[in-house]
């Protein structure tokens, strides 16, 4: 059983995905516990992998049986480890936390919704830990199909926002097929590991950074990297907030593990960063779009949106983590993709249980001055929410300020201080935009107008079964603030090739 | 903007342009594509897997799960379809169009009113009814179980000619919309209904996926069908092609039951009701 | 001057993939109906199907479908004699996926047709400002 842990972190949610739309034909009630059988299932088979894995060093599982390059192979080293482990306990903690908003928006429909939960979870496993990359075309597309219909249930506009969101995404997944087309034409290979033997011999060569170009464009354009980035704020803002729980944390953040699988592995870094320049200008679109994102976070009324464009901010982070091109700062990266997929998980968590006891305004986004007198009736949800934004602003102890402070002082090392002015403007607008909602929520009294439409609100605590799973994630954010040395010394040290300075 | 999309597209344009010129040549059998993996594959697919259809070789062993998850990929549209657009309306709230086969008056019975659902007076039609289609129910009617044959054939003719589950899949599914175009969907529907339809998608993938876990259980790694040896009593290389059309049977499954609860969704607006 | 005509001329098959690649996208950027999109979506994705089926062609290459195999026992096999079956089984796969992409924007373009009662992009923006 041991060695088959690779496989059985994938094919139990995927079975279990069909199971769950045959049975919903039968008996609903029957769709919410298979789906957190298999979700838990992946997420002990992810712990026992990350402990394989650092016991004995990486993992290969050969599927079919057949050696790459001629067969599919699945490898599993330290930096897979990790956001293996990132993405079943998000999906888990957001499955349990979400049951009640799920059977009050889709009713009737709740077996199809859980169906697309799980295969959107199992396309980001296979993604993650895949060791081929066609095959990661293939998952890449699982997930985004499942996440386009999951976004196109919103109310209100969901449906053209996701609709433009598919667009953008299939440019995206195009982009990086071409890449992928190009480099097999050059190498005549598709096994990561194996392009990344023969590409040394032909650096020089027009097809290699043409290919470079487009899977990186590709990979932008998913992650909504600025300019590239439209689609998301749009997209995020309408979809139902069970699904957007699990959407925000983990689809922006995997492609940023896909980046760095393809620019640290694929194209090794004597490629990346030695023959190619382009380093200092990805930094520098970073920089910008740090301050785009924290900027257009600030003139926001609602509060998803102003998540959504902190979300933005936050790809920045990590994309110019990478492309700062030192150990602190791809250290910083990585552990920013940890931290920041446990932070967006929460404050989404709390929006979402926002939403579920007050009722929006008219136009079915939760704004801000809906938070009024929010700290007085549902203290433990702010509370949740102020961890987390403390998290997303960098205050010791919570994980926020570690991973800012190994990105900060990689960009002093690489000289690069726009960047280094970059993360200080937008930790000074995150304190902005937080202490806004403080204000709100403690000082004003709760509004109980009945005109134009403002339904009275009515607040009181959330139901135990979504407040639970909220602290339980709020008091992760400050375990991983104490455990970061331990995370960076025993994972994050060997997820950085030896090309590195 | 037709301006900053012709930029764009001129920049992308001329940046592929660019790459070509490093290209081997079209054709070449010494380029690295056709050297490195694929000669690997065209020299011992029938020794490895005794299946001459090296496509298929490919498609369902040695690169068998990218196709599961292909699989999975239609599978996965039909559910977004069908949580996108499926509305359940209780058939009590529906009104009714009939016409009275002697005189061709058409009746409309509104929601609450009563008629009995088969009668020798009057007959049940949709609000697209057409008068004089014997010729092309008689004609589709004919042609339907031979394209059904085919279809079968397809699926299980891939090891030696091209074809294969999606095909064949494609086929049957194709079959089967001929009936509802020709007819209308409400007989369509009697036939093959919303939940038996439902039920072949999801076992199409499961037996894929289980295939695969079948091999887990017996001891090697997923999809390797040569650990089906020991159950089907067989050598592995024969096994592996019996592997090969166990899982192409279920592929064929899938699509064609995708195909069909596409069709019925987007052609009735997601009720169900009635169709093109 | 000659050699950029020759090459020009005898990788004239890339050449009109990356015309086909550039239609689509333009179509996608441009063009203010929904469906328009769709179908420039459709056109991209099949651009690049043309590309990789491309790349699988050999000179003087047939199926790779080996005849005879039961009848003359061990016959050596040579991989030039057939085409690279490679990119023949990547492109079933891509087409699949554009296959379920099409069926999923179809779906939600008809959302936003019952919801808006038109297909244009300019008269959908119009609505939602007011």
């Amino acid at each position: 059983m041991n060695q088959h842990f690779p496989a059985l972190i994938i094919i139990v949610p995927l079975l279990a995905a069909f199971f769950i739309f045959a049975i919903s034909w039968i008996n609903r009630k029957l769709c919410f516990p298979i789906a957190v059988l298999a979700l838990a299932i992946s997420f002990l088979s992810a712990i026992a992998l990350l402990g394989m894995v650092l016991k004995n060093g990486p993992v290969e599982y050969r599927m079919g049986g057949w050696p790459p390059p001629w067969g599919i192979s699945y490898y599993v080293d330290y930096l897979s480890a990790l956001v293996l482990v990132v993405v079943c306990t998000v999906a888990l903690i957001n499955l349990i936390a979400c049951r009640q908003s799920v059977s009050r928006e889709f009713a009737d429909k709740i077996g199809p919704f859980f169906t697309l939960y799980v295969l959107f979870v199992t396309g980001l496993i296979g993604m993650v830990i895949t060791g081929d990359a066609f095959n990661l075309y293939v998952l890449l597309e699982i997930a985004s199909l499942t996440g386009y219909a999951l976004i196109g249930m919103g109310k209100g506009d969901a449906a053209l926002f996701g609709l433009n969101y598919i667009f953008m995404g299939t440019v995206g997944a195009s982009f990086y097929l071409l890449g992928i087309g190009y480099l097999y034409l050059i190498t005549g290979s598709l096994n990561i590991a194996d392009i990344a033997s023969i590409l040394p011999g032909i650096y020089g060569s027009k097809v290699v950074l043409v290919a470079f170009i487009f899977c990186i464009t590709g990979l932008f354009l998913k992650m909504a990297f600025f300019p590239l980035h439209g689609w998301l704020p749009n997209a995020y803002t309408n979809a139902p907030s069970a699904a957007i729980s699990l959407i925000a944390p983990l689809t922006t953040k995997v492609m940023i593990y896909v980046m760095i699988r393809i620019v640290l592995y694929l194209f090794t870094p004597s490629f990346s960063f030695e023959a190619l320049h382009v380093a200092s200008v990805f930094v520098w679109l970073s920089a910008v779009a740090i301050v785009m994102g924290s900027l257009l976070a600030l003139g926001q009324k609602s509060l998803k949106r102003m998540l959504a464009y902190i979300i933005v901010a936050e790809v920045g982070y990590m994309a110019g983590g990478l492309w700062l091109g030192n150990t602190e700062s791809i250290t910083g990266a990585i552990l920013h993709l940890v931290n920041d997929a446990a932070m967006t998980l929460c404050v989404f968590l709390a929006a979402g249980t926002l939403m579920f006891k007050i009722k929006p305004s008219l136009t079915g986004e939760l704004q801000l001055d809906d938070l009024a007198g929010s700290f007085t009736k549902m203290p433990y949800t702010m509370a949740a929410f102020i961890m987390g934004a403390l998290s997303i602003i960098g205050v010791p102890p919570f994980c926020g300020f570690f991973s800012k402070w190994y990105l900060l002082s990689g960009a002093v090392t690489a000289g690069h201080y726009e960047f280094l002015a970059a993360l200080l403007f937008s930790s000074l607008v995150n304190v902005v935009l937080f202490f806004r909602i403080i204000e709100i929520g403690y000082y004003e009294k709760p509004d109980h107008r009945a005109d134009a439409g403002h339904l009275i609100a009515r607040m009181d605590e959330a139901p135990l079964e979504m407040l639970i799973p909220l602290l339980l994630v709020a008091a992760g954010l400050l375990a991983m603030g104490f455990y970061t040395d331990d995370i960076v010394t025993h994972v994050i040290r060997f997820a950085i090739p030896a090309g590195i300075v | 903007m037709k301006v900053v999309g012709l930029i764009i597209i001129l920049l992308c344009g001329g940046l592929l342009a660019y790459a070509t010129t490093d290209f081997p040549n079209w054709g070449d059998p010494t380029s690295p594509a056709a050297m490195h993996v694929s000669a690997y594959y065209i020299e011992n697919a029938v020794t490895d897997t005794s299946v001459p259809n090296i496509v298929t070789a490919i498609l369902a062993d040695y690169r068998g799960y990218d196709t599961m998850f292909e699989t999975a990929v239609i599978f996965s549209a039909a559910i977004a379809c069908f949580l996108l657009l499926r509305i359940f309306t209780p058939k009590s709230s529906q009104s009714r169009l009939y016409r009275h086969i002697a005189t061709g008056i058409t009746l409309r019975i509104e929601p609450g009113g009563k008629l009995p659902e088969k009668s020798d007076t009057f007959e049940r039609i949709d609000s697209s009814w057409v008068p004089h289609d014997l010729i092309i129910k008689t004609a589709c009617r004919l042609f339907i179980p031979f394209i059904q044959i085919f279809g079968l054939y397809v699926i299980a003719h891939g090891h030696h000619s091209p074809g294969g589950g999606f095909q064949g899949g494609v086929i049957l599914g194709a079959s089967i919309l001929l009936f509802a175009v020709s007819n209308d969907l409400r007989s369509t529907i009697s036939r093959m209904g919303e939940k038996l339809t439902a039920f072949l998608c999801s076992a199409g993938v499961f037996v894929y996926a289980g295939t695969g876990t079948l091999c887990m259980l017996l001891g090697a790694n997923f999809l390797d069908y040569g650990a089906l040896a020991s159950l089907l009593g067989v050598d592995p290389v024969l096994a592996r092609s019996h592997g090969i059309l166990m899982v192409e049977i279920g592929v064929g499954m899938t699509v064609m039951a995708v195909m069909v609860s596409l069709y019925y969704i987007l052609s009735s607006d997601g009720k169900l009701n009635e169709g093109l | 001057m000659h050699d950029l005509i020759l090459t020009i001329i005898s990788k004239y098959n890339y050449w009109i993939y990356i015309v086909l690649l550039m239609i689509g996208l333009y179509a996608m950027m441009v063009k203010k109906n929904l469906v328009k999109k769709i179908i420039g979506m459709n056109i991209l994705q099949t651009a690049i199907i043309l590309f990789y089926i491309s790349i699988g062609a050999k000179k003087d290459g047939t199926l790779p479908i080996l005849l005879h195999t039961h009848h003359t026992g061990h016959h050596l096999v040579r991989a030039a004699d057939y085409i690279n079956p490679l990119p023949h089984v990547l492109m079933l796969t891509a087409i699949v996926v554009s296959v379920a992409t099409l069926g999923v924007a179809l779906a939600l373009a008809i959302k936003v047709y019952h919801q808006h009662g038109t297909l244009d992009e300019d008269e959908i923006h119009a609505r939602i400002r007011k």
